[in-house]
């Protein structure tokens, strides 16, 4: 193996890439080729970083200098200045926002607080095109040890006693999912990873599979040997051209190496993936709809009972999880459920992967321990609200989440505690919004997503998401009804409660927790025909 | 057995039980709206939703599995909530142009918005403003009625295995429709209107005629000669508010006379005169090396099926026209001839189970007699409609007989309008042609009922003869699969496009469940063991017509007047 002196990591999610990345790579080896130091000195492309309005980010180890935004041009000084003379560029330290402080070390406690990288432990440090970098990690010894040391159900009750559930929005205890697959009978049985990750603001999932790809086949693979299953599908968002190329160069490398495939480690196991890519709607999220897409049908959800862990993909006993849970697999194998355990609340152990954005001054990706309070993300880690202005809500869970005003920014961010506040932790979007924002508007963009989205097939989705959104915009054009508040509030009660899937009866959520802690807001639209924010153009 | 509780009442049931079914038991009756018993559930439409308790959803009656100890409360506030709701929310998007739609008062949502006791919609009232179509000689579709059930999808796929009906479009802008939009004509629809039975409103209806009856009957230079189908004395009286199952041969033929048809004759003539044609094509094969299996020919849904998706298949398809077409032909060549009428002056009428048949009627092939052989096809449901427009009272009319010489019929004939009658009629024909002797026991059960797809055997002379009889498209796609395999080892196919037969035509009384199509299925055999004569070749009238016009079977005027041709309408 070769010894380098030097690595320079180069951010390569999508909002980096976005932001021209890839330029800075090209200009880096040249720059490092230039000066002679291409045998000292390694480039490599990473996943997702985290601080994605900085980038693109570069670091530079052994010292962990992290520099961000980095243009072209920066190139030459930082190849010179730091990689040749060993001095730090400080003009290009990243800085985070408001206070502009300095992050000089990547890894250092005070860039990520209050953060804890169990699913993000190897994104952004290795090149997720590489099998032998994740392997350097300890990839695959997971699965080496369940297939050499563990029998399924010992895999199964290990991860029902780390008491994992899902990431996906349900909160689904993983290990019990299993089970139910594993005690089926059946001559084939799947493992479905969900990767169509369509929550607008959510993009977690993407930059997990964008940097650490390797994970999340390792996390099939053992979810396999748990069930008996023998074949896997990455169904990703057909968008996600980054994710779908390096999953399947991990999966080329894996089955080169004979982690995929036939007889893996001489155990008599065998596990192989394929990808499949979604055409964009948004509810082949929910699993039944994944399923039918995946069989070439028309993205609807099916009838819930059978379950897809009985009655899946081509009426197969079938686990489907999300990326996130996935990728807690390998980690859980190795460490053990109590040290699981030791992260996280006693209900929902662990950690949970957000994207933050909106009004915000650090957005980007985060993972930190389930239960920390909705005002320490977005003040410690967040850095608040900029240009001054206040905080007025946040949405957590996506667009399909409640919006939670200021009295609760101290509730816990975990499944159990989110829904008791009439939200959910979902699939870890967290939308932040300052007070110049109209409660009615966003109302009205957020119906007219799921308006578009609703796949047709319930009438309580189909037609609610209709008409709430067509009272949202008649009430936001000054032309709501006094009877209007009630009528949605009970349109959105139906909708929760009698929709066919989880699209239908999440879709009101935002609406029902707007009704409920602004409701003042919709009543000066339509008593006084005013806009409080004068955003609205009432 | 599962034992659970409904609305405070146990009730034991088997296993896999629905909770609409178990409520049913004990004599609840949960509202639905998308469910249809002959379905797989669907339950899109969200009416039939019930509490259970330890959850927070609402759940479908029509789908939701019964389990040991549930408890299900079918009439909360939450259930009457969510159901007026669903209802109100299609109700704001439905024409509800009630007093002018052919499905007036046999409405399943009208029913059903009386039901829950709607009495406002606080919707905006808004139409999608889709386009009818009616570009067939047989269905008609207005999809702004359509509530999205999707029966017909199901139907169209699942039953009948032709899939010309989707969603399409997502959300609001869901639509049900031929693919890309297109209209019906346009696509492989095969025209059996088993849509129009599936559709709980006035979406997808049948063209109606009924118009252009009347004008004729009204004309007096117009002799209007009407044939009724075999299956339509065993509905018509359904129609007119009598049980599923009522036999009506008689004041059927009472309540043609009083709407003003000249002359009421019997398509189970010509259907005896298909088992003498058919019987002796199947033989002639048989005997000479043509190409079997030998497929009937009467059902035109079948037919366009056949021509849509299985042109390869053709050559197998008996080239004897149907009954209904056969009786065309004649009516206005040898009927015209013996009455001594011009046959342009005859106006002929059939009275049919079947929306293909509309479209079999102005194929350009049923033009043998030099005119359009049958000017008009009219339904169960569109005579039903004349006869109520004309006050008669169907229940209080005398029994009349057919009239001569096309009303004479056999038992044979009758029993055409059920899933398996084709096959026996022939059956008891070919073997004593064949043979030389008669039969003992005329009634083949085993080509009876409504098992999806019968087989039997009968030996002639040591000659095994194999059968097999499908219904229903899907049935039929089966036994065609298998014959296009090399797989299908019989001599002789009877299919018949839409489920049990004619009995369960597109044509018919709404609703038309499997269970109300058996039970008109049995009236047909009833008919049967009725008749004086019950064997097709023992019906003096076809003796006579080969006597005095046909001269023989397969004869050269035959060839002329009761044989076609397919054409292949396959779209790749």
């Amino acid at each position: 193996m070769e010894f380098y002196r030097s690595h320079v990591l180069v951010c390569g999610g999508t909002p980096c890439v976005l932001g021209g990345c890839k330029a800075v790579r090209d200009a880096l080896i040249g720059e490092i080729h230039r000066q002679g130091l291409s045998r000292e000195i390694k480039v490599v492309e990473t996943g997702c970083l985290g601080p994605c309005d900085l980038g693109p980010v570069i670091v530079v180890y052994p010292e962990g200098t992290f520099y961000g935004p980095v243009k072209v041009e920066d190139v030459p000084l930082i190849v010179e200045e730091h990689l040749l003379k060993g001095r730090v560029v400080d003009r290009l330290i990243a800085r985070e926002r408001p206070a502009e402080k300095e992050i000089v070390k990547y890894e250092a406690p005070s860039y990520l607080g209050p953060q804890k990288r169990i699913v993000l432990r190897n994104c952004g440090l290795i090149d997720p095109e590489s099998v032998e970098e994740y392997i350097g990690r300890d990839g695959y010894a997971a699965l080496g040890r369940c297939l050499s040391q563990m029998k399924p159900g010992e895999v199964i009750d290990l991860v029902k006693r780390s008491g994992l559930v899902g990431r996906g929005g349900a909160a689904f205890p993983t290990g019990l999912k299993w089970e139910f697959t594993a005690k089926a009978d059946a001559d084939q049985k799947y493992i479905l990873c969900n990767a169509d990750e369509g929550e607008p603001g959510t993009f977690k999932d993407r930059l997990i599979l964008e940097g650490d790809p390797h994970s999340i086949i390792e996390g099939m693979a053992i979810a396999g040997y748990a069930v008996g299953a023998d074949k896997g599908f990455v169904y990703i968002r057909g968008e996600y051209v980054i994710s779908i190329e390096r999953m399947q160069k991990a999966i080329d490398q894996a089955r080169r190496l004979g982690l995929l495939g036939e007889n893996i480690f001489g155990s008599g196991f065998g596990f192989d993936i394929e990808i499949r890519k979604g055409a964009g709607a948004y509810v082949c999220g929910e699993e039944t709809a994944l399923i039918e897409s995946i069989e070439g049908g028309r993205g609807e959800p099916r009838i819930k009972p059978p379950y897809p862990g009985t009655h899946g993909l081509w009426g197969k006993p079938t686990v489907v999880n999300n990326v996130e849970t996935l990728a807690n697999i390998p980690p859980i194998i190795l460490n053990g459920p109590e040290w699981f355990r030791g992260f996280g609340t006693e209900r929902c152990p662990g950690t949970k992967v957000f994207t933050l954005t909106g009004d915000i001054n650090n957005k980007g990706l985060i993972e930190v321990p389930m239960g920390i309070t909705l005002r320490q993300v977005i003040y410690e880690i967040g850095g608040g609200i900029p240009g001054g202005r206040e905080f007025k809500m946040a949405q957590t869970g996506g667009t399909s989440g409640g919006c939670l005003p200021r009295e609760l920014l101290d509730v816990p961010m975990d499944y159990f505690s989110l829904a008791e506040a009439g939200s959910a932790l979902g699939s870890g979007a967290l939308l932040i919004m300052d007070d110049s924002h109209c409660i009615v508007d966003i109302a009205r963009c957020f119906m007219k997503f799921f308006r578009h989205e609703s796949c047709g097939k319930c009438t309580p989705c189909r037609e609610g998401t209709d008409r709430l959104y067509e009272i949202m915009d008649m009430v936001s054009s000054g032309r709501g009804r006094a009877q209007d508040i009630d009528l949605m509030t009970e349109l959105a009660q139906v909708m929760q409660r009698a929709s066919l899937c989880g699209l239908g009866q999440a879709a009101p959520v935002p609406v029902l927790t707007m009704l409920k802690y602004f409701r003042d807001e919709f009543e000066a639209h339509i008593a006084d025909r005013t806009c409080p924010t004068g955003t609205c153009g009432l | 057995m599962v034992t659970l509780t409904i609305d405070g009442r146990k009730v034991q049931v088997e296993k896999g039980t629905t909770i609409l079914d178990a409520a049913k038991r004990i004599g609840i009756d949960i509202p639905t709206l998308c469910y249809h018993p002959d379905l797989e559930a669907r339950a899109v439409c969200r009416v039939c939703v019930v509490e259970i308790e330890g959850q927070k959803l609402l759940q479908p009656a029509c789908a939701y599995p019964v389990s040991e100890g549930m408890v299900v409360r079918t009439n909360t506030q939450a259930v009457r909530q969510a159901r007026r709701m669903a209802v109100e929310l299609l109700l704001a998007k439905h024409p509800q142009d009630c007093l002018q739609c052919i499905r007036n008062q046999n409405c399943e949502l009208q029913a059903l918005a009386e039901r829950l006791g709607i009495r406002e919609v606080r919707f905006e009232r808004r139409l999608r403003g889709l386009p009818e179509d009616h570009s067939t000689p047989s269905i008609v579709r207005e999809p702004d009625k359509c509530i999205l059930c999707r029966r017909c999808v199901e139907t169209c796929q699942n039953v009948q295995g032709v899939g010309v009906l989707f969603p399409a479009g997502r959300g609001a802008d869901t639509v049900v429709t031929p693919v890309f939009g297109n209209d019906l004509a346009d696509v492989s629809c095969a025209l059996c209107g088993q849509c129009i039975l599936a559709c709980p409103v006035g979406a997808i209806s049948e063209r109606d005629d009924t118009e252009r009856v009347w004008e004729a009957l009204a004309d007096p230079s117009k002799h209007v000669v009407v044939q009724t189908a075999p299956a339509i004395r065993a509905t018509i009286g359904e129609e007119m508010g009598m049980e599923p199952g009522t036999l009506v041969t008689g004041k059927l033929v009472a309540a043609l006379r009083r709407l003003g048809f000249d002359k009421v004759m019997d398509t189970d003539f010509t259907a005896d005169l298909t088992i003498i044609e058919e019987g002796n094509e199947l033989l002639e094969r048989i005997k000479e090396g043509g190409v079997l299996p030998m497929i009937t020919s009467c059902s035109p849904g079948w037919i366009k099926f056949g021509e849509h998706y299985y042109p390869d298949l053709l050559p197998h398809i008996s080239t004897c026209k149907s009954p209904q077409q056969m009786f065309g032909a004649l009516v206005k060549t040898y009927y015209a001839q013996k009455a001594g009428i011009d046959p342009a002056n005859i106006f002929s009428v059939s009275l049919m189970p079947c929306t293909a048949k509309k479209f079999e009627a102005e194929r350009p092939e049923m033009r043998s007699s030099g005119y359009q052989d049958v000017d008009a096809v009219l339904t169960s449901r569109e005579l039903g409609r004349m006869l109520r427009e004309a006050g008669i009272r169907f229940d209080d009319l005398p029994e009349e007989e057919h009239d001569d010489p096309m009303g004479i019929s056999t038992g044979a004939g009758a029993i055409f309008g059920a899933t398996g009658g084709v096959m026996e009629a022939a059956l008891r024909t070919v073997y004593e042609v064949a043979t030389g002797s008669e039969l003992g026991d005329l009634e083949f059960e085993q080509v009876r009922g409504l098992d999806g797809i019968k087989e039997a055997e009968v030996n002639l002379n040591g000659l095994t003869v194999r059968v097999a009889v499908a219904h229903g498209l899907g049935n039929a796609k089966k036994i065609l699969e298998m014959l296009r395999a090399g797989k299908a080892n019989y001599h002789f196919i009877e299919i018949m496009c839409c489920p049990g037969g004619c009995v369960g035509g597109g044509g018919q009384p709404i609703p038309s469940t499997m269970e109300i199509k058996g039970k008109r299925g049995r009236a047909l055999y009833l008919a049967d063991r009725n008749m004086p004569y019950r064997k097709s070749h023992e019906n003096p009238a076809i003796k006579q017509i080969y006597a005095e016009f046909l001269e023989k079977p397969l004869g050269e005027r035959s060839h002329q007047l009761l044989h076609t041709h397919y054409t292949s309408r396959s779209k790749y």
